[in-house]
């Protein structure tokens, strides 16, 4: 009975389900691979470059951006220099939340002299999609974010969210198409030893795209940062 | 009671502030910077009403590093100067207007080195030199005098020095310590010793 339970997202299944917010998922499914990998020293952010129409201009189609000086967004947004996330699913809702997100990050700057903490725009990244899972009228955000930086303590993060609004830290992960196959690879060769270099880990982030990514440099977008160091992609 | 100064040359700007904040008779702090770092290049020098100061400076501040997230490259001087005009002329027509008087300087890429006067009400003048504060009747005529288009960084220097002197000699209020700033191509330079004479006649 799925079609009776799936018209506005406020209402339950009788199983349980919110049937909108596991359609937002299944459009997340269908966005172009992203890996996460986060090292001792560095974080990495990989991403499949979808092919590009022979007519249109490749730099537009960034998906990796910064949320700060110091975060990072996978969706090729720029929140951050220190905060680097990467979205996966429907551009343009992305941008949408990488608007509110960079909005944020100053606005906490401004009220508490501090910048922010990669945990705490996770959440608000996480809080923002669970309110339009819970408002009347209004769809999930059909994107699942990978979000890595390091916070002043000098830790490197990693965090995941999805259109439900959970969210949680990962030592590596993937989304996007064939997440499932990058994962498993990460799980078999993410070690101490993997990630010990910066080079190696980098590197780790590459194979595990190439698992399921075309082979060529033209199709894989790469960002990282160092501790301390802005954001380079 | 406080004092920016700004001097423009070919390419940099050099700007300085005196460094008392104070609270009616009594000086709180002889060590207050009162500039504001917008973007690589480009300060804010803030003076006027007490929490206004700060309020608006940081305002500004963030919504300039906003303008670099969100577009991927930062604002221009002259944009700057503007983009706070506007706000201050938005608020000045308000119940809460910022009660401030500003430089802005700052170095394009483009168009080279550009200082800008604001006040309170929202005026803006892009200038070669400018002043706020009493101290600015003291000592705009000697700028008017040493001033020429072609200013070298020693000469602007020197010029500062004649003026910083002037407010020791002339001012009624005692402005013990300023700090100074260069801009240019390679971005914010702080001046560690400021010349003034310790003592004057």
């Amino acid at each position: 009975m799925a079609s009776r339970y799936d018209r506005a997202i406020t209402v339950f299944s009788p199983d349980g389900h919110l049937f909108q917010v596991e359609y937002a998922q299944e459009a997340v499914k269908k966005g172009s691979t992203a890996v996460g990998i986060r090292g001792t020293d560095i974080v990495v952010l990989g991403v499949e470059k979808k092919s590009v129409a022979k007519l249109q201009d490749e730099r537009t189609v960034r998906k990796i951006c910064a949320l700060d000086d110091h975060v990072c967004m996978a969706f090729a947004v720029i929140l951050f220099c220190n905060v680097l996330p990467t979205f996966i699913g429907l551009t343009a809702d992305a941008r949408v939340v990488i608007n509110r997100a960079r909005v944020e990050c100053q606005s906490h700057k401004l009220t508490v002299e501090d910048p922010v903490t990669v945990e705490y725009i996770t959440r608000f990244i996480a809080t923002l999609k669970q309110k339009y899972t819970q408002s009347n009228g209004r769809r999930p955000f059909g994107i699942s974010a990978l979000i890595v930086g390091f916070d002043d303590d000098g830790i490197p993060r990693l965090y995941q969210t999805d259109p439900s609004g959970t969210y949680h830290a990962w030592k590596a992960n993937a989304i996007g198409r064939s997440a499932k196959t990058v994962r498993e690879f990460l799980e078999k060769n993410y070690t101490e030893d993997a990630i010990a270099n910066d080079n190696e880990a980098i590197k780790l982030a590459i194979r595990a795209l190439l698992e399921v990514v075309q082979s060529g440099g033209k199709n894989i977008e790469l960002a990282i940062i160092r501790r301390n160091q802005p954001l380079k992609v | 009671m406080e004092y920016l100064i700004g001097i423009q040359g070919p390419d940099f700007v050099l700007v300085a502030a005196d460094t008392v904040a104070a609270s009616s008779i009594v000086h709180m702090k002889r060590d207050h910077d009162k500039m504001f770092k917008m973007s690589e290049k480009i300060l804010l020098l803030c003076v006027g009403e007490a929490g206004d100061t700060v309020q608006f400076a940081e305002y500004i501040q963030k919504n300039v590093q906003l303008y670099k997230m969100r577009n991927g490259y930062e604002l221009s001087p002259a944009a700057a100067a503007n983009f706070t005009r506007r706000n201050l002329a938005d608020y000045l027509r308000s119940r809460t207007p910022y009660h401030v008087n500003l430089l802005l300087a700052g170095y394009d890429e483009q168009d080279g080195p550009s200082l800008y006067y604001m006040d309170y009400l929202a005026s803006l003048a892009k200038a070669p030199f400018a002043a706020h504060g009493y101290g600015a009747f003291l000592t705009l005529s000697i700028l008017d005098r040493y001033y020429k288009p072609g200013i070298t960084r020693e000469e602007a220097l020197e010029v500062l020095k004649k003026c910083l002197e002037e407010l020791q000699r002339r001012f009624i209020l005692n402005l013990p310590s300023f700090n100074a700033r260069f801009i240019d191509k390679d971005g914010i330079h702080e001046l560690t010793n400021i010349p003034l004479l310790k003592s004057v006649a």
